[in-house]
């Protein structure tokens, strides 16, 4: 008996002396959706608390969690890490939207981030990144590479950032080559390589030669360059993996968002929040462009400037839908909210939403 | 020099109390040398992960939260396993479930009253007897079997959810992102405290509560009734049974509806509690999850409600691992892999005793 | 037209074959009686085992036979709980996914975001040009033509040599075989055995040919349809060649109609490789004869021989 208590008090000892080291830095903490071993959206997310870390590791811990579902662990798992003394928690999927709602209002001296939805709270800010921005200028990239005037685009699920994205590369296109054309293939999954690499080959037996993904693996470009054809990588840079064929990449840098709000939690300057940024805030970076002639170059840097400067918005008025109607007025961009919840396609996109 | 199993004469009621006290002690070994191995304190992991979830009353919460589907299901798949029906498919049962009962709240958003929860548990649990449906008539009108049928409709009804909370029912005000309205009042599971505030509050919903009776009411038609009788006889003497005039058709329709609508449940309960709403990602796998539970219960309802909370503490523990000690989601997986593995060798001394045989098996019997 | 049946039907031979390794794996080892659902968890130690020594050393080969032997280590795992020490089938197989998933997700930490070594399609100067059948038939990489040759050579032991005899005897009726004198634990360990290399194959194929890189869970839930379609094949081995083909059939051939803006919805045609092997198997299943004369009598009965 006397040697169970003894072990008991071993274990406790154990996990409070654990506990009072960390007691004085700022704790800031990740939930991340899938595996930060995706090398793709939840990667990019971590590679962004690996900066934190670095540039303010003195006066900051991080913690994350990965591989959270959505669905019922999604609330513990932000209420265990609001429990677990994190004082700033960044939730990066849509689908945590109503948790990090619900438990942010359990704990008011906690504050929430939550990123790509529309939820906010006073200790909930939430924040995006414009990636349409880098995918009109893809567009413009892929109407002067295409020889056969035809781009495939593999897509995992219609949220609708995903049908911003179709859409700003459709209207890029469309501004150098207004017959452009796309083909769609909705894998409905978010990991799976393999059904990627399938849909990439089916898009290039079909007369694609550029193809486009918004899933996140690298499969796509992998058979674009096995086929000797162009594409463009997603969220991460992918040129290691396809050195012929990637004309850029649409990477997402959270870093600096990240260490500026982590340091507005140090300073206690944080307000709840509605960031969206792009190009102009460092969010969304192209990556190196490469694999295309120097006058391609040269208009794809200069659009990547305009919309840095803010002279153009991709989504400027009027847009004709797909149904022939017409949005948003002449020369104005479309307004956010109504990019947010995009459930509809622009003129030229053969293909269906679901209703 | 071998290892073999010997068949006990009975059941050691011995072992059958201490092989899980040796599977945790061994599990704890084992973790111990592995996260010495990874620089972690021992001690301090074995305690995050096993003792930490216990001691609070949140922690218990949601101990309770995670168990209840998980011992729901078991134990309706503990009695269709023990009767040989294999329903794979409790994922699938349990996803059809909350789809038919979340189809109030769509179109009847005012209807709010209590028969409101009533209705809505029905149909949840009417869904996923329908669902299990199929794979029982495939079964038993086309001789299919019944695993792969359950498996795939898994993959076809997670379908029709997608293409239903990204089109049809999709929320109007809710900027076309893939969900339902959210439920409301009625429509949601009450919750109960049933440990007062000087202890730590600890609340519970109606799903544990039905779960805890779901358990109790199939543990005592496995043992007392003659439905029980039935099943266990099929399962163990199926030709014997046959003779007794039980009829194959009907146990696999009354395993399939029983588990499936017992899946089905859970599935509405989930959808009306946690979630709260229908949305793609309703259930991280507690249908296959299940058959775990079910196997680690003995196929005993009781059983299952046991090892539904081990395994649920198992992924509590993972969880706080992560956070408190940094290891990653892969390893607790891995740790997790390796319990089930005590558990599961450890069990097998309850009914068969480990020898070790010299050459000459003769010897050792002579010395026996 | 026919640049585009072609190129349909590599990515079909593509998509079918890690299922079809993996599953004639299963198939031998149900044969002998032992259910392993682990095969998930093999697949995974396959995929990383194979990406990381092909990486390491710069040759596929290398990599496929690391893949190999990753998934029958872990099988042996499998076995030793499971035939030694008699645990339950079902449960074992289960954990051992958990394990395998979680095992691999570690060792491949290192390899995510790496481009690897991919496995070379074979290439014969005049032959393999011939339009349409020469890429086809002689225009695929080593596992391809090895899946076919493992079906081909386990369609020939199972029925036509005495060793698939006693498989079969073992899978059948145990005890009979345990009394005429045959080792049911040693046929049945070499049977596991072979399934995880199979299955260890079967991942390595998605990481070293597939998909040429490693991320985690890329094996995305084929080792469980792998497992339906040992269920489906009857236990007979070039069934599973009919079955996972057709799988990768219609799941290649959605994503052509979806391509081609049919304007089905995606869902629906992703249902459809589910959906038709249910019907196809509801249709084979008719004939009860064929069926009960292939299941084997004691799938996933632990064997503990009576003195």
């Amino acid at each position: 008996m006397k040697k169970w208590m003894a072990l008991a008090a071993a274990l406790a000892l154990g996990a409070t002396a654990t506990a009072a080291n960390a007691a004085d830095k700022l704790k800031a903490c990740w939930v991340y959706v899938g595996p930060v071993g995706d090398f793709g959206y939840s990667y990019q997310h971590d590679v962004g608390r690996n900066a934190v870390e670095k540039a303010l590791g003195d006066k900051v811990e991080t913690a994350f969690l990965e591989n959270v579902a959505e669905g019922p662990d999604a609330e513990r798992a932000i209420e265990r890490l609001a429990r677990e003394g994190c004082k700033i928690i960044f939730t990066t999927s849509f689908g945590f939207m109503d948790p990090t709602i619900k438990v942010a209002a359990k704990y008011p001296d906690i504050k929430f981030e939550h990123a790509t939805g529309y939820k906010k709270a006073d200790n909930v800010g939430i924040y995006n990144a414009r990636f349409y921005e880098g995918r009109y200028v893809m567009g413009q990239i892929a109407a002067k590479m295409s020889k056969t005037g035809t781009a495939g685009y593999i897509v995992s699920f219609p949220i609708p950032e995903v049908v911003m994205g179709i859409n700003a590369f459709m209207l890029g296109a469309q501004s150098v080559n207004p017959d452009f054309k796309v083909k769609i293939i909705w894998v409905n999954s978010w990991y799976d390589p393999g059904k990627e690499a399938d849909a990439a080959k089916v898009l290039l037996g079909q007369g694609a030669d550029i193809l486009v993904q918004h899933t996140d693996s690298t499969a796509p470009l992998q058979e674009a360059e096995k086929a000797g054809k162009l594409g463009f990588g997603q969220s991460s840079d992918m040129i290691k993996f396809a050195p012929k064929a990637q004309l850029t990449a649409n990477t997402d840098d959270w870093d600096p968002y990240y260490i500026a709000r982590v340091q507005a939690a140090l300073d206690g300057t944080w307000t709840s929040d509605d960031t969206w940024g792009g190009m102009k805030d460092g969010m969304v970076v192209l990556s190196p462009f490469t694999n295309m002639p120097d006058d391609v170059k040269k208009m794809a840097e200069d659009t990547v400037a305009k919309i840095k400067s803010g002279e153009f918005h991709p989504f400027t008025g009027p847009i004709t839908k797909q149904d022939g109607t017409t949005v948003g007025e002449a020369g104005k961009p479309l307004p956010d909210g109504e990019l947010l919840g995009m459930n509809y396609y622009i003129k030229g996109v053969d293909d269906k939403l679901p209703q | 020099m071998r290892l073999v199993l010997e068949k006990r004469a009975e059941a050691s009621t011995r072992m059958a109390i201490l092989s899980p006290v040796i599977a945790i002690v061994l599990t704890l070994v084992t973790g111990g040398i592995i996260f010495a191995l990874r620089g972690l304190n021992p001690f301090s992991a074995l305690y995050v992960f096993f003792v930490e979830p216990l001691t609070t009353s949140w922690s218990i919460e949601q101990l309770i939260v995670k168990a209840t589907p998980l011992a729901m299901i078991g134990a309706g798949l503990a009695v269709s396993y023990m009767a040989n029906v294999w329903n794979i498919g409790a994922e699938g049962q349990l996803t059809a479930g909350a789809i038919l009962g979340s189809a109030i709240p769509v179109f009847f958003p005012e209807f709010q009253s209590p028969l409101t929860l009533v209705v809505m548990l029905a149909l949840g649990i009417i869904g996923g007897m329908a669902w299990a449906s199929i794979p029982a008539f495939l079964k038993n009108r086309f001789g299919t079997n019944e695993i792969l049928t359950s498996l795939m409709l898994v993959y076809v009804i997670q379908l029709v959810l997608d293409w239903l909370v990204r089109g049809p029912w999709r929320d109007p005000q809710g900027y076309n992102f893939p969900k339902t309205i959210a439920f409301s009042n009625w429509q949601m599971l009450p919750s109960f405290q049933v440990i007062p505030a000087s202890i730590g509050p600890i609340y519970i919903n109606l799903g544990a509560i039905l779960a805890v009776l779901a358990v109790l009411a199939l543990a005592f038609m496995m043992g007392r009734t003659l439905k029980g009788f039935e099943l266990r006889v099929q399962g163990v003497a199926p030709r014997a049974g046959r003779f007794a005039g039980f009829s194959r058709e009907r146990t696999v329709w009354f395993c399939f509806l029983l588990s499936g609508g017992l899946a089905g449940l859970a599935g509405i309960c989930e959808v009306m509690s946690t979630v709260g709403q229908l949305q793609p990602g309703i259930s991280p796998g507690y249908g296959f999850t299940a058959i775990i539970v079910a196997f680690l219960g003995r196929l005993n309802p009781i059983g299952a409600l046991v090892a539904a909370f081990a395994l649920a503490i198992s992924y509590l523990g993972g969880e706080s691992a992560q956070v408190a000690l940094g290891i990653s989601d892969k390893t607790a997986r891995v740790f997790q892999g390796i319990l089930l593995f005590y558990i599961l060798a450890c069990d097998s001394l309850i009914l068969y005793r480990l020898k070790f045989m010299g050459r000459t098996p003769q010897l050792a019997e002579a010395k026996a | 037209m026919n640049d585009q049946l072609l190129s349909v039907i590599l990515t079909i031979i593509t998509a079918s074959t890690p299922l079809l390794l993996a599953a004639i794996g299963e198939l031998v080892v149900e044969r002998s009686g032992v259910l392993n659902l682990g095969v998930e968890g093999m697949m995974a130690v396959g995929a990383v085992s194979g990406f990381g020594a092909a990486l390491l050393t710069g040759n596929p080969y290398v990599g496929v036979l690391a893949a190999l032997v990753a998934g029958a280590l872990l099988s042996l795992l499998f076995g030793f709980l499971t035939l030694t020490m008699v645990s339950n089938q079902v449960a074992t197989g289960l954990a051992l996914t958990l394990l395998g998933l979680g095992t691999a997700g570690l060792m491949g930490e290192a390899f995510v975001g790496q481009p690897g070594v991919h496995l070379d399609r074979l290439y014969i100067p005049g032959l393999t040009d011939i339009p349409f059948i020469g890429p086809i038939l002689l225009g695929q990489d080593f596992l391809v033509y090895l899946s076919i040759a493992i079906v081909a050579g386990v369609s020939w032991m199972l029925f036509r040599s005495k060793a698939g005899l006693i498989i079969r005897a073992v899978g059948d009726s145990h005890q009979s075989a345990h009394a005429l004198g045959y080792s049911v634990i040693g046929v049945r360990y070499l049977c596991v055995m072979f399934g995880g290399a199979c299955a260890g194959l079967a991942g390595g194929y998605l990481s070293l040919a597939y998909t040429p890189q490693w991320v985690e869970n890329m094996t995305a839930g084929r080792g469980w349809i792998a497992l339906a379609l040992v269920v489906f094949s009857s236990w007979l081995p070039w069934r599973i060649v009919a079955g996972a083909y057709l799988f990768g059939t219609i799941t290649v051939m959605g994503f052509s109609l979806q391509a081609y803006g049919i304007g089905i919805p995606s869902q629906l045609l992703s249902a459809l490789p589910y959906v038709v092997t249910i019907l196809v198997l509801v249709l084979i299943s008719r004939n009860r004869a064929l069926m009960r004369a292939n299941t084997p009598a004691c799938l996933g009965q632990p064997f503990v021989p009576d003195r």
